[in-house]
């Protein structure tokens, strides 16, 4: 171990010695503890997000106005739910809470390159968080309290539409969750470049890791661009400012759903390609085998990432652009299903000739793999610009993007959450509660989102607090998918609580042969500092 | 008592499609796209019908061999795991045969859009302003008619009338048949959007800017016409429905010669209970 003269007023973060409680929850610079405070601060905000969505299928089961006062409240809802769970679930868990614990440990660091900067990563996002709770309590528009213009907060909705606080809020929340992650992917990429451990090359490193990496780089490129886009809205808000989006000045309100797109189309590789990562693992692992066509995968992801910035407008088919730029993102957006393919076919050659065990994270993993071929295939018909007109803006739309999101990305989640919690925690959790929790969620989610499709196609529109009576019948059934996955929910809390009471201890490597990624190689949990000799990678190690 | 309501529903669409006037909206439980009233969604219907084939070989594909890996090669049957983990044939094959699945959609998919994009010579203009919240139409080529405001419907008077709530309007625009119609959409303060499903239409409505899409309704296709705002416009989003009556040219004219005013006879159209013998 390298000597270090002045270990001792660094907090213990030199030695195993854990600080204080305030100290090491506060003020922590350890990536495993940011991680697990990232974890549950995901717990958190998806309860919250949960609950929104929750609320509007209620709302929705059958025609007429029952839960909500007015059609605001629930567009509030509506937009509210799409930010709480896009900026502080989906990436707080994967990038923030995954990425934190196991890339580090994964590439053979003993932590990130950044730590302070790591702190102030993580303690952004509940300041963040507090500003988006905040505005749904103070004046929004003439119609009441809160910001009710979608998460996507087109203007002059999100201007001249909503002239009260509350936006004002959710564009400071959303610059320091954008900051935050900014400084987070900063972090990752001078982490995952400059501190893997000898003899872990590009090439040899676990696909977790890779994920990251590439996200990391969609971050760094998109998050400035919303960035800048909220200022643009900012200083549109103000009376006498500017006029960027507002046509009686100049302006244009479609030079917004570019700029946000250009983010927002990236953000959604950002969520879900940490899920790809973690699922390869999973189904390495349980299958006993290295993963198939490891450099495939890698430059997969990186296709997908280099490609996904360019096919933004296909969120914008119908805003009258050009049929030739329409034309161009048609093509582009279709050329992502190859690599996605490839991706999908991968993982099931992994599978092929293993020898698979169906633990709990597997069956996460293969369902993730099973549903997000569906959201896939969807994605192919809504690229079709011709065709995507009729579904632009309807439920087909909303179904597509939760089979992708709600069961992609969440299942992903899932699936690294429970593949890793002995790691984490150092103890089991009990196999029934899990598996409930699995099978009520699966088979909610499905219940939820499967009709929606059809909901879709009959041409029912997204936004809407009440629908005509004819589609009444497809609502219900998707209502009664959320009890279902409530319930699943329930179950997941459950499983933590017996987990921690009954504190079964896990061993190093609960899964055995299949895990072959060094975090398999300490203890569970990990020791508060590890590798203070740095592991060396042979040769013949990896893929 | 929900299979009753299915029942119900099919049943009235199966009359709808028997008596002499189309009309196109929504149906309780329906699962596909509204029937087609234009050449546009006709082609689109059978894109989307095409896509769909594909798509769902390609998920049954996934599915069927994801069951078969799972039921031969689970721990039990399979002890021993191989270590295979390249082949280069395989890899370039799935990277190849999705590239000429595209290839094969490509084609068609451009053909909608240029249909559905690039106008032909119309017969007619209408303009369609979108406000907070009801729709406003008006008819440049006809100077002798003023624009007009459509409002939604309250849930009692649409009971009243026997129309459906939140698809129906007070007044409908108003389109001859058979005609290849021009449409201009704006929109005075926030974003909506006109959508008619049937007609395999949808455009955004933005301040600042005429945005133009067309239609032309095929002929017998006479009748009511349901479409929703598309966007999201504020606290009445769900409230500003688009009702069409597609009239007959004979009865187009005489709505025009009349200032296109909303008299009684005409003004029934909008209960979508247009008959042969009013042609």
């Amino acid at each position: 171990m390298v000597a270090i003269p002045h270990g001792d007023d660094h907090g213990g973060a030199y030695d195993d010695g854990k600080p204080g409680f305030f100290a090491r929850w506060f003020y922590s610079t350890n990536h495993k503890d940011i991680g697990t405070l990232y974890l549950i601060f995901a717990i958190i905000s998806g309860l919250i997000g949960g609950y929104l969505s929750f609320m509007m299928r209620m709302e929705l089961a059958e025609p007429g106005i029952q839960i909500f006062e007015d059609g605001h409240a629930f567009n509030v809802f509506a937009s509210m739910h799409g930010l709480i769970m896009i900026f502080f679930m989906v990436m707080p868990a994967v990038i923030g809470g995954f990425g934190n614990w196991f890339v580090p440990i994964m590439i053979g660091a003993p932590d990130m390159a950044f730590p302070r900067m790591n702190n102030l990563s993580f303690w952004l996002l509940p300041t963040a968080l507090i500003c988006l709770l905040i505005s749904f309590f103070v004046p929004g528009s003439a119609s009441g309290n809160g910001f009710g213009g979608g998460w996507v907060m087109y203007p002059p909705l999100s201007t001249s539409g909503a002239p009260g606080p509350a936006f004002d809020f959710i564009i400071i929340g959303l610059l320091a969750a954008g900051f935050s992650s900014i400084f987070g992917a900063i972090n990752f990429i001078t982490t995952i470049l400059n501190m893997r451990a000898p003899g872990m090359t590009m090439h040899k490193m676990p696909l977790f890791a890779w994920s990251v990496l590439v996200t990391a780089f969609l971050l760094l490129l998109a998050l400035p661009v919303l960035a800048a886009s909220l200022f643009m809205l900012f200083t549109d808000r103000i009376d006498g400012g500017t006029g960027f989006f507002d046509p009686a000045m100049g302006g244009d309100p479609e030079m917004f759903q570019h700029l946000f797109w250009f983010f927002g189309h990236p953000e959604v590789y950002i969520m879900i390609l940490p899920a790809f990562g973690m699922v390869s693992h999973v189904v390495s692992t349980f299958s006993k085998k290295p993963i198939f066509g490891y450099l495939g995968m890698a430059y997969a992801m990186v296709a997908i990432g280099v490609v996904g910035f360019v096919v933004w407008a296909h969120h914008m088919y119908t805003v009258g652009m050009d049929v030739d730029l329409k034309a161009y993102f048609l093509a582009a957006t279709l050329v992502i299903a190859v690599p996605t393919g490839v991706k999908i076919f991968s993982w099931l050659a992994t599978m092929w000739g293993g020898s698979i065990s169906f633990t709990i994270p597997m069956q996460w993993a293969l369902a993730f793999i099973f549903l997000f071929v569906i959201g896939g295939v969807t994605g192919v018909m809504l690229a079709n610009a011709g065709v995507d007109v009729a579904l632009h803006d309807t439920y087909y739309v909303v179904a597509h993007f939760h089979y992708v999101l709600s069961m992609g990305a969440v299942f992903g989640i899932f699936c690294g959450f429970y593949y890793w919690f002995g790691k984490m925690s150092g103890y089991l959790y009990n196999k029934w509660l899990a598996a409930a929790h699995f099978w009520l969620f699966f088979i909610g989610v499905n219940v939820i989102f499967f009709p929606q499709h059809f909901l879709g196609l009959n041409g029912m529109p997204r936004r809407y607090i009440d629908y005509p009576e004819e589609f009444a019948l497809w609502n219900e059934v998707s209502s009664w998918g959320a009890y279902i996955t409530l319930a699943g929910v329930a179950f997941f809390l459950i499983m933590l609580v017996e987990a921690f009471i009954r504190k079964r201890p896990a061993t190093d490597n609960y899964w055995g042969e299949g895990a072959t990624t060094l975090e398999w190689t300490l203890s569970s949990p990990p020791p508060y500092h590890q590798f203070n000799t740095l592991p060396r990678i042979e040769e013949t190690d990896g893929h | 008592m929900r299979l009753k309501r299915l029942i119900l529903a099919s049943s009235t669409a199966f009359f709808a499609l028997t008596s002499a006037a189309f009309a196109s909206k929504p149906t309780d439980g329906g699962w596909w796209l509204q029937e087609s009233a234009t050449p546009v969604m006709d082609e689109l219907t059978k894109l989307h019908n095409f896509v769909f084939w594909i798509i769902t070989a390609i998920t049954l594909f996934v599915m069927v061999l994801m069951a078969w890996i799972m039921f031969r090669y689970s721990a039990k049957r399979n002890p021993v795991p191989s270590k295979t983990t390249h082949h280069v044939g395989l890899e370039v094959a799935w990277t190849i045969v999705p590239i000429i699945i595209l290839l094969v959609m490509v084609v068609p998919s451009m053909r909608l859009l240029y249909l559905q994009d690039a106008l032909p010579e119309t017969e007619m203009t209408i303009k369609v302003t979108g406000n907070t919240w009801n729709w406003e139409y008006a008819y440049p080529d006809f100077e002798n008619v003023e624009s007009y405001i459509s409002n939604p419907l309250e849930k009692e008077e649409a009971d009243a009338k026997g129309v459906p709530y939140l698809l129906a309007a007070d007044v409908p625009l108003v389109v001859p048949v058979d005609t290849k119609i021009k449409v201009l959409v704006t929109s005075s303060n926030n974003l909506h959007s006109f959508a008619v499903p049937a007609f395999g239409v949808k455009m955004d409505a933005v301040p600042g800017r005429i945005n133009e899409t067309w239609f032309e309704v095929h002929p017998g296709k006479e009748g009511t016409y349901y479409g929703q705002c598309s966007e999201l416009c504020g606290v009445l989003h769900y409230k500003m429905p688009i009702e069409i009556e597609v009239v007959s040219k004979a009865e187009f004219a005489s709505w025009i010669a009349n200032d296109g005013a909303f008299t009684k006879s005409v003004a029934s159209l909008g209960g979508g209970s247009v008959t042969a013998a009013q042609e």
